[in-house]
């Protein structure tokens, strides 16, 4: 857009605060390692002890970059359904990604005990875990985008995916219902979210979901600021909305049903960073705010899972109470002292 | 009508006679419609609102579409801007069937400024005007000094230089209306399709616009097509109008609209009635 700033000096400010926020993510956890001590390890000098090397790379360093593909991700999504959707509500999880990965984790942890007697499996791996929530937010996703090809109003698409969220919900309920008190304990820890299991493989396979996803939503951004107007005007603009809305949402079910497969459903970043990051890049150009979001999206979770370990201590709180319990006041002050919530 | 009348002579007088010869030689009919049938298509049936209407806009003119409410002035209007089907009949921009030009294409011919706001208000005048340079842009909408001219020439034209750094939700309703025009002007476009542009202003937002989209039509040779309630203000502007009316429509000059006696017929006589000679209605 002409004229408008390139917000040079916020990205290289949020740049720099996201390196910080990674230097003190990885140097801080529940077993205390010396700040020099951790830099040695990650630049591959000789550190005093070998388990700090072998904590420092196979633990807090994968969970550090899981952070920030978590972080980047969904936000970024919430800013794609924002737009898509024209509504400050909206998050990455309104066309029932969350909910579908809910669905087909609940019945892998407490239909397993139905199942166990047949199969002759008790033990739930996580690689389980991650397939069986990812076959149930891809088969969610999958009805919303087929619904999505014979609806016009992409407001109907909105109310669908809250439906689609209410009947996987009812069926979640209806399985805990039934099931024994250490199945549903298992079921409701994997849905405070964790970021710390991820092995590298399996951070590199996320890599690669979150890549394609960002791939996608930058090959939407002319059509997204275009959407900003009104669907009608841009399609007078000579945008296709069908075929941008299936590609917004495929983009969308990559980035949160990957995520959510890896590290269970995240609340309310895809929700409120989109916000905070209009509260610094004073814009509506995706050209500046998806990458501003990514990075942004990135510093918060790194953040908030930095206090959830909770430093020196070995109890770790789950990440989603941390993002709700200080991220919603964050945002609740933001909007009441600019006194608008505006997209 | 007389007022409009000499301005119009008067800005062909003000040129030489070699640029009238050329304007004379390309003056011709943008959107053209024969027999065009409008509604609404289901599955189970066809809803017919207008039927078997025929107009034709030439290059320079500002024509409006009149008749009372429910009638399908807008209808006609998102018909002619391909946002919806025709069920039947022929629409030519610029002699080819509008059905035959992809969406981008048409995305460069004709320009629109609905009766819906914005979606985002967040958007400042400039980024919103500027988004009207999106069918001539890359896959990223990098903008080339050809569209920041074209965004420069629309501010120019619609004087929004002042606003040009406001959010949207700070602008009042006629602002917002002149934003709208700029950044269709700024889309470049053979044809601007106007629905109720004066809605919900003052008496003097009302001319500001009208005036305005006369001057849009009269100096950049665009075909200007708006609907209105504002008859009498119509009459005065446009250089045509169509008159919709139950099973029947008429189309023309607003002077022979007026010797027809169009304009009686448009609402029930118990209540208005128009009188000729001062070109205004009366409420009985």
């Amino acid at each position: 857009m002409p004229n408008s700033k390139t917000y040079r000096t916020p990205f290289l400010l949020l740049l720099l605060l996201l390196v910080v926020c990674f230097g003190i993510n990885i140097s801080l956890g529940s077993v205390s390692i010396p700040l020099e001590e951790t830099f040695n390890s990650i630049f591959g000098r000789t550190v005093q002890k070998e388990s700090w090397d072998y904590i420092i790379w196979n633990y807090r360093i994968p969970k550090a970059f899981t952070a920030i593909l978590v972080g980047s991700g969904l936000s970024l999504s919430g800013l794609l359904m924002q737009t898509l959707f024209r509504n400050p509500l909206a998050g990455p999880f309104v066309l029932g990604i969350s909910s579908g990965a809910s669905l087909g984790a609940a019945i892998l942890i407490m239909g397993s005990s139905l199942f166990a007697g047949i199969f002759g499996f008790n033990y739930i791996g996580d690689i389980a875990l991650i397939l069986a929530s990812s076959i149930g937010s891809f088969l969610v996703l999958l009805s919303v985008v087929s619904v999505a090809s014979k609806v016009k109003d992409t407001m109907t698409l909105l109310i669908i995916g809250l439906m689609f969220g209410s009947i996987t919900a009812a069926i979640v309920s209806v399985l805990s219902y039934f099931s024994d008190a250490e199945k549903l304990q298992q079921y409701t820890y994997w849905t405070f979210g964790s970021i710390g299991n991820l092995s590298w493989s399996q951070l590199s396979l996320l890599f690669g979901i979150i890549l394609i996803g960002i791939t996608l939503s930058i090959l939407c951004m002319k059509s997204l600021n275009a959407l900003l107007l009104g669907e009608n005007y841009a399609r007078s603009l000579g945008v296709n909305i069908r075929k941008n809305r299936f590609i917004i949402i495929i983009a969308t079910g990559l980035l949160a049903g990957g995520i959510t497969a890896f590290a269970g459903p995240i609340v309310f970043i895809g929700l409120a960073v989109p916000h905070l990051t209009r509260q610094i890049f004073d814009t509506t150009n995706h050209k500046i705010l998806v990458p501003a979001v990514l990075i942004y999206g990135a510093i918060i979770i790194l953040l908030c899972d930095t206090i959830a370990q909770i430093p020196g201590n070995a109890h770790v709180i789950p990440i989603n109470a941390i993002t709700s319990i200080l991220g919603a006041p964050v945002v609740i002050w933001l909007l009441v002292r600019k006194r608008k919530m505006i997209f | 009508m007389v007022i409009s009348t000499k301005t119009k002579n008067d800005f062909l007088s003000s040129k030489t006679f070699k640029q009238i010869t050329i304007e004379k030689k390309h003056e011709h009919t943008t959107l053209k419609a024969t027999e065009l049938s409008i509604g609404y298509k289901t599955k189970k049936k066809e809803i017919l609102i207008a039927d078997k209407i025929d107009f034709s806009l030439k290059k320079g003119e500002i024509t409006s579409i009149v008749g009372i409410n429910g009638i399908g002035k807008s209808t006609l209007l998102r018909t002619l801007a391909y946002v919806q089907p025709k069920l039947q009949g022929e629409i030519l921009l610029n002699e080819k069937e509008i059905e035959n030009y992809t969406s981008l294409a048409l995305a460069s011919q004709i320009s629109v400024v609905l009766t819906e706001t914005v979606a985002s208000k967040n958007l400042t005048v400039l980024e919103l005007i500027a988004l009207a340079r999106q069918p001539y842009t890359n896959w990223i909408g990098t903008l080339t000094t050809t569209d920041k001219n074209k965004i420069a020439e629309a501010i120019a034209m619609v004087q929004l230089e002042t606003l040009q750094h406001k959010k949207c939700y700070e602008l009042s309703d006629g602002q917002l209306q002149k934003v709208m025009i700029a950044r269709a002007l700024a889309q470049d476009t053979a044809v601007i399709l106007l629905d109720e542009p004066t809605s919900h202003l003052d008496m003097y937002h009302k001319a500001v616009i009208l005036k305005l989209l006369k001057n849009i039509a009269n100096k950049t040779k665009k075909t200007v097509l708006f609907t209105t309630h504002e008859i009498e203000v119509a009459i005065q502007i446009c250089d045509k109008m169509l008159v919709l009316g139950k099973n029947q429509f008429s189309f023309g000059t607003p002077e022979e609209l007026i010797t027809s006696k169009c304009f009686e017929k448009l609402f029930p006589k118990d209540t208005i009635t128009f009188d000729a000679s001062s070109a205004s209605f009366k409420i009985k």
